[in-house]
């Protein structure tokens, strides 16, 4: 599918999706709550097939939190990019790991980074900090006395 | 890259040797001998944490070729490793397997810290929470080499600079 085709099929998919404009591939934003209706859709919706995530991002605006899933399919060769706006106190969102397994570490590292917390997720733990690591690094209102020098 | 004998101070072998009948004697102190040899015999150990270690094998590599000046026996353990050349960003993670592989290298033992990571923390220096600032929190350093990453020619000036320290016992 190119991307005006993939456009008119998410049309049909979601409710109402809003799309980013000016990207190299199409970008959908939706909201948190029907991320995972719509990420069992993307997987083996007839033909979508994405069967590859192939990088989750946090961002973090200060005012809220943004994930990014980049998605394609070996089938089809498409690509969609899925951003998800989430609320920066409480960071809550549903687990893609059942989905597509990658999403395990990925999902790990964004709550290792920024504190993201993925519901259902099997094994939500730190991946790169220590364990006993306290605070969330890539938050843009981190602070560390100890290792970091403020500039 | 230049390095005809005007560049390196002091004599290439420390000692006289003097011709006899039955072949020569050789007068010198053991101490600088034992330095020159040191010196012309310096095995790195492989060890690159980021893109520095690109540069480095460059150095190693056809076009550079550290072997001409005897670093071309890189060993893979520190055990047989003379010289540690810290190729990249020391992280808090890194820094105990830095100190660990320092102290397995067998006397005596020579670090250099190659690039602006290694010798401060470099553009990691502010607002990191994860960045060793400066490998010589970890290990002694003799030898600094500013880049980032530093060209080959840069590391092998390094390397020379090394080797006279060796011989004038500095090290």
């Amino acid at each position: 599918m190119n991307k005006e085709e993939l456009k008119i099929r998410l049309e049909t998919l979601l409710s109402s999706p809003s799309f980013e404009e000016g990207a190299e591939w199409t970008t959908v934003i939706i909201g948190p709550a029907e991320w995972e209706g719509v990420a069992r859709q993307l997987r083996s919706g007839e033909g979508l097939d994405f069967d590859y995530l192939f990088c989750v991002t946090a961002v973090d605006w200060r005012t809220h939190f943004t994930m990014v899933y980049h998605l394609t399919s070996t089938v089809h060769r498409h690509m969609l990019v899925v951003k998800i706006k989430l609320d920066r106190e409480r960071p809550e969102i549903q687990t893609v790991s059942d989905i597509w397994r990658t999403a395990e570490f990925h999902e790990r590292e964004a709550y290792d980074l920024f504190g993201v917390v993925f519901t259902g997720h099997p094994d939500l733990r730190r991946l790169f900090m220590t364990d006993e690591w306290k605070g969330w690094p890539l938050r843009k209102d981190y602070e560390d006395p100890v290792n970091m020098i403020k500039l | 890259m230049d390095v005809s004998p005007q560049n390196t101070t002091g004599k290439p072998f420390p000692g006289e040797v003097h011709p006899t009948a039955g072949g020569g004697i050789l007068v010198t102190k053991l101490d600088e001998v034992i330095n020159w040899a040191r010196s012309n015999s310096l095995w790195p150990l492989v060890f690159g944490t980021s893109c520095c270690a690109i540069e480095m094998m460059s150095t190693a590599a056809a076009k550079y070729d550290w072997s001409r000046f005897g670093f071309e026996v890189a060993r893979a353990t520190p055990r047989q490793a003379d010289v540690i050349i810290i190729a990249g960003t020391i992280v808090n993670k890194m820094a105990p397997v830095l100190k660990r592989l320092y102290d397995q290298m067998a006397d005596p033992k020579y670090v250099i810290a190659m690039g602006a990571c290694a010798t401060s923390g470099g553009p990691f220096f502010y607002n990191t929470y994860s960045v060793v600032k400066g490998a010589d929190h970890v290990i002694p350093v003799d030898v600094y080499v500013a880049g980032c990453p530093p060209r080959p020619e840069a590391l092998l000036h390094a390397l020379i600079t090394l080797q006279e320290k060796i011989r004038k016992g500095a090290s």
